[in-house]
């Protein structure tokens, strides 16, 4: 018998950032101290390892951001768009130039793995400020009317699972088509939204066109609310999308909302096998699960389901998981201890119901926040785990036995977000894709990331798109 | 409406109904309430709808939707054009009733009532182009092909122009049917009986029932159950005051629905396509192009 | 798979079964054949792995001259360099074996002669294989004759892109039977020929059923040979022929693989894939001759700490 073939440790190195012990607020183009007393700790959610202090902005704060965003909009908003453009390809150029340093740090503040930060994140992050820099001069041609308005000062709020690339979602169309900036990053996440403002230092990008704003949910709110924000951007969680949705209402603000899901990844019986495994895999253990449009529901032919979750299982038995910062680590750490608590609480609830769950052997370092790559079979509609969405490496399997079937089941949620289809049947694609209430339905591949592709949801997954030529409508005055 | 014709014959009066699944019910509740000309002289009695009303109109437009978001844009074009053809025949009978509605003159009535026939042929002829001015595919950087194309929203709550009965109420009602919603409308509470009319319009029409729904009463009673439905995926605010919309849109965030709020329009003029990109969902679909044989690169 | 033990039995017994059965075999998705392969290239061997993979990777080698120049004398000198391919380090492994034409095999024979080296023989008119059956089994006796102790024999391409897989099977059938109970036999499929992930599946379960030892990508002169998606996939198709069989098949990628970082992607692609069974020369080779050398210029460099040049390592 052969040894083991052992991977030795590969970590990526830290030695590339150097992060601060504390940060301040960056308004008006520069850090700034806030009106409050208020600091935050952000951890490396691999280790519990402290990483830098940021403060929590107050209300006074927010206004002093959004003041300054509403001071810089004239100038910025009637600069000649390629003028912008040209301050978004500086930004789109220095991320590619920071790309390790920023993969590292996304890596160590969020828990992702460095093989996504570096080979995912990142590339995307860069690839959006390219794209939407190039349609800072041309917004007449974009389908909204011949001298499309910017809409004023835009709020946006976004979550922890891609901090720089959400970031890069909001920041980049809303600086396209002539918006100011304020923008708060996830409380657990701050950290590379700081490092962006450094970013903007370096472009040179006049003051107060992009202002960053740290806290918890109390100061998003506080933004949101703001009288002279013209726009708000929220991606997050459903519960707190309604509640901004209703915070806004009666106002002119308009708002986009990317929010939850619970996506369907349906296989059927003449699916490529070995693809659809790989696509089952990428779809729900890709960033932990911690994915808005992860396959979180595997719809599986139930002719093909026994030989499927074989292979499935074969497959999960070889991943990785373990230090992020490890090139050949693909399962990191979960975000939070509260993601933690709740992705724990959801999968034991699934267990409690009946449904019957497995993992692979799998070792979970002692410190930090992990969970094992987890698959639940015997899963019915009426399964908590088959409904709401658990944010985590968590994967439902369920079955159908026809197309209608599949599709009637993948749409039996509030959500609408994705969804997969895997046949080697053109006709079948078409059709399914066709009957399926979700923003984006990926065929024979799954979590595919474009920034020319809109992105976005039906129903409970929020509304409006991002990316693409139809991302610039959230942030045009039409 | 004249007591009497010219020749001193007692006029048949209509029995104003309401327009649901393709059928004319009067309100469950069994209410009517009157309605006047902008005189107040009596003109008819309409169906007070009730929130039960409501409820069977959401359902019937729902049970509508499958089949009507499944047409081909080319027969929906053709029906609506077909609606134009059937309001023209009917084109007295809608002077009049827009006329007593908002005080015109027969003359100014009747520009109205071309000006709605025309939005008819207009809508008629957006079925099966929006698709493409909105969609199309994306150059995805990867061995990707997308395509992003727009779909209906689904069942769309339309609250009706208080003032504008006739050109305003399909100048907001064309748009939504147009890209294959089905819809819950509330006509103009003062002004319902162009509404109404319009409702025996589409009965004849080739419309399919339950793609377009028509309810009377008061706005303020019917339209916070639409917006609080969970089975309504989208609200055009257009006819609420902006206390009511207020409440509308609060309500609506129960289910985050697509909410149009209320704003200036001059429905005489050209619309753009805003109305219809209101109540359409991009959907994006991908799927491997890759190369025509196993390749030799990719160490 | 969508077959049974029953219908496995069944496939090859008339043209009509084996064609149903191999276009019943799930479909590839191409590009997400390849994004796999290129995300497992993408894993970071490093120290002690690597010293590991290096070996590891040396002792599989099939270490090959396959030239209408090759004389007694190259035979020999590759025969040397495979037994002990380090002459400055004896710690390093020898080859799994040598490849030579077959009237080479006796000459070749001689030179591993007390080693663990084997023999392997290319036959059936290698490399287009366009020769009347009788003269490819002629082949095959004569090389087994002179002590060959492996076949590497490649199939009818023409045969199989014209529909007549039950020719391409027959074919292999007979070789393996004139290969007889010493030799293993290796099928050679020419990948680069068959063009589509989708045939290349098909020619690794037409190969298996029919007998093979191994199967191999490719005989190393035509433009496309070994590449890390289509050795992913035949690692799939023998893991699944075991997984329905119990029988286990060897794997030979074969051309191309010039250094060591291509071929540890190759070790990790079979690690990965089928796991630890295969991680052993009886059952994973690479059809290789230039890459020993940068195998044992990974291996100097990683005992000494400095990167080695092509005078430390001999030219043969």
């Amino acid at each position: 018998m052969a040894p083991v073939f052992e991977y030795a440790p590969a970590p990526e190195s830290r030695a590339i950032v150097d992060i601060a012990p504390s940060y301040g607020l960056f308004i008006d183009g520069e850090f700034v101290e806030s009106s409050g007393e208020d600091r935050n700790k952000t951890i490396s959610p691999a280790t519990e390892e402290v990483l830098a202090e940021y403060t929590q902005a107050t209300e006074e704060d927010v206004d002093r951001a959004v003041k300054a965003a509403r001071k810089a909009f004239g100038k910025w908003s009637a600069l000649p768009g390629s003028e912008r453009a040209k301050y978004l390809f500086r930004i789109a150029r220095i991320i590619q130039e920071r790309s390790r340093e920023l993969a590292v740090l996304e890596t160590l503040d969020n828990g992702k793995p460095i093989k996504e930060t570096r080979d995912v994140d990142l590339p995307l992050v860069a690839a959006h400020f390219f794209y939407y820099a190039g349609w800072a001069d041309k917004l007449e041609h974009a389908g909204f009317g011949p001298s499309p308005r910017p809409l004023g000062v835009a709020g946006q709020v976004i979550p922890w699972n891609f901090p720089l690339l959400m970031l890069a979602w909001k920041i980049a169309p809303a600086l396209a088509t002539g918006n100011t900036v304020v923008l708060k990053p996830a409380e657990t996440t701050p950290l590379s939204a700081l490092f962006f403002a450094d970013i903007c230092r370096q472009a040179g990008l006049p003051k107060g066109v992009v202002n960053i704003v740290t806290g918890d949910g109390r100061t998003g709110a506080a933004l949101v609310a703001h009288p002279d924000v013209n726009k708000v951007a929220f991606t997050g969680s459903t519960a707190v999308g309604k509640e901004i949705a209703r915070t806004i209402a009666g106002t002119r603000k308009k708002l986009t909302l990317e929010l939850g899901g619970k996506g369907a990844n349906i296989v059927f019986d003449d699916a490529p096998i070995d693809q659809a495994v790989e696509g089952i895999v990428n779809g729900i253990f890709f960033n932990q699960g911690q994915v808005c449009c992860a396959g979180s529901r595997l719809l599986v032919q139930e002719s093909i389901q026994d030989e499927l979750l074989e292979s499935l299982k074969r497959r999960l038995s070889t991943l990785r998981l373990g230090d992020p910062l490890d090139k050949n680590t693909d399962i990191g750490a979960i975000n939070s201890a509260e993601q933690l608590a709740r992705i724990t609480a959801l999968a034991d609830q699934g267990e409690a119901e009946g449904a019957e769950r497995w993992s692979p052997a799998c070792e979970l370092p002692s410190s930090g926040y992990w969970f094992a790559p987890t698959l639940f079979t015997n899963v019915t509609q009426a399964h908590t785990v088959a409904r709401d969405e658990i944010f985590g490496p968590v994967l439902s399997v369920l079955t159908f036995r026809t197309p209608d079937e599949a599709v009637a089941k993948a749409n039996n949620t509030p959500y609408g977000l994705s969804a997969g289809v895997w046949t080697e049947k053109g006709s079948r694609i078409l059709a399914v894709a066709n009957k399926l209430r979700a923003g984006v339905v990926w065929s024979n591949t799954f979590n595919k990331f474009d920034p020319t592709s809109p992105f976005g949801g039906y129903k409970e997954s929020g509304f409006g798109r991002e990316g693409g030529r139809h991302g610039l409508e959230a942030y045009l005055d039409v | 409406m004249s007591e009497k014709s010219e020749n001193n014959r007692l006029t048949v009066f209509k029995t104003y109904k309401l327009y649901v699944g393709g059928k004319f019910p009067r309100s469950e509740s069994g209410r009517v309430y009157e309605v006047t000309d902008s005189k107040g002289n009596w003109l008819a009695n309409a169906p007070q709808a009730s929130r039960k009303d409501a409820r069977d109109a959401v359902v019937a437009a729902r049970k509508a939707f499958g089949a009507w978001s499944g047409a081909t844009a080319y027969n929906r074009g053709q029906i609506l054009y077909r609606i134009a053809e059937m309001l023209e025949g009917r084109r007295d009978q809608f002077v009049r009733e827009v006329a007593d509605a908002e005080g015109l003159s027969k003359s100014k009535a009747g520009a109205v009532v071309d000006a709605t026939i025309d939005r008819w042929v207009w809508y008629a002829g957006w079925t099966d182009k929006i698709a493409q001015v909105v969609g199309g595919g994306n150059p995805v950087a990867g061995p990707y092909f997308n395509l992003s194309t727009p779909e209906p929203t689904g069942v769309v709550a339309v609250v009706a122009p208080q003032d504008s009965s006739f050109l305003g109420l399909v100048s907001v009602v064309a748009p939504v049917i147009a890209t294959g919603n089905t819809a819950v409308v509330i006509a103009s509470e003062k002004a319902p009986l162009p509404a109404l009319s319009l409702g025996e319009v589409l009965a004849t029409s080739d419309l399919p029932g339950g793609v377009v729904n028509v309810l009377s009463g008061r706005t303020a009673e019917i339209a916070p159950p639409l917006a609080a439905h969970q089975d309504v995926n989208a609200i055009d605010l257009a006819g609420a005051d902006d206390v009511l919309a207020k409440e509308l849109e609060i309500a609506a965030a129960d289910n985050l629905k697509r909410v149009l709020r209320p704003q200036p329009v001059d429905y005489t003029e050209t619309p753009g396509i805003d109305r219809m990109t209101a109540f359409l969902e991009t959907k994006t679909v991908w799927h491997p192009t890759g190369a025509l044989g196993a390749s030799g690169s990719s160490y | 798979m969508p077959t049974t033990a029953h219908t496995l039995t069944d496939a090859a017994a008339s043209d009509s079964t084996l064609r149903r059965f191999l276009h019943g075999l799930p479909g590839v998705d191409a590009v997400g054949l390849e994004a796999r392969a290129a995300s497992l290239g993408t894993r970071s061997i490093k120290t002690t792995a690597k010293a590991y993979a290096i070996d590891l990777a040396i002792s599989m080698v099939d270490l090959t001259t396959l030239e209408g120049a090759d004389t007694p004398g190259k035979v020999r000198a590759l025969g040397a360099k495979a037994v002990h391919p380090d002459p400055t380090d004896r710690t390093a492994p020898a080859t799994a074996a040598v490849c030579v034409y077959p009237d080479m095999v006796a000459t070749a024979k001689q030179a591993v002669a007390g080693s663990t080296v084997k023999v392997a023989s290319v036959a059936t008119a290698f490399p287009a294989g366009r020769a009347p059956l009788s003269v490819k089994l002629a082949d095959v006796r004569e090389a087994v004759a002179a002590g060959a102790d492996e076949i590497d024999m490649v199939i009818d391409r023409g045969a199989f892109l014209a529909g007549q897989y039950m020719k391409v099977y027959d074919e292999i059938v007979a070789v393996k039977e004139a290969c007889g109970t010493s030799a293993r036999l290796k099928v050679i499929f020419e990948t680069g020929e068959l063009s589509t992930y989708d045939n290349i599946r098909r020619a690794s379960w037409l190969g298996m059923l029919a007998g093979a030892d191994f199967i191999k990508t490719s005989t190393g002169k035509v433009a496309v040979n070994a590449t890390p998606a289509n050795t992913l996939l035949m690692l799939e198709a023998v893991r699944d022929f075991r997984a329905q069989t119990g029988i286990q098949v060897g794997v030979k990628p074969a051309g191309g693989i010039r250094t060591s970082k291509d071929a540890i992607k190759f070790l990790v692609l079979v690690n990965e894939t089928v796991g630890e069974d295969w991680l052993d020369n009886h059952w994973f080779r690479f059809g290789a001759s230039s890459l020993l050398n940068d195998l044992l210029m990974q291996r100097q460099k990683l005992a000494t700490g400095r990167y080695s040049g092509p005078d430390y390592v001999t030219v043969d």
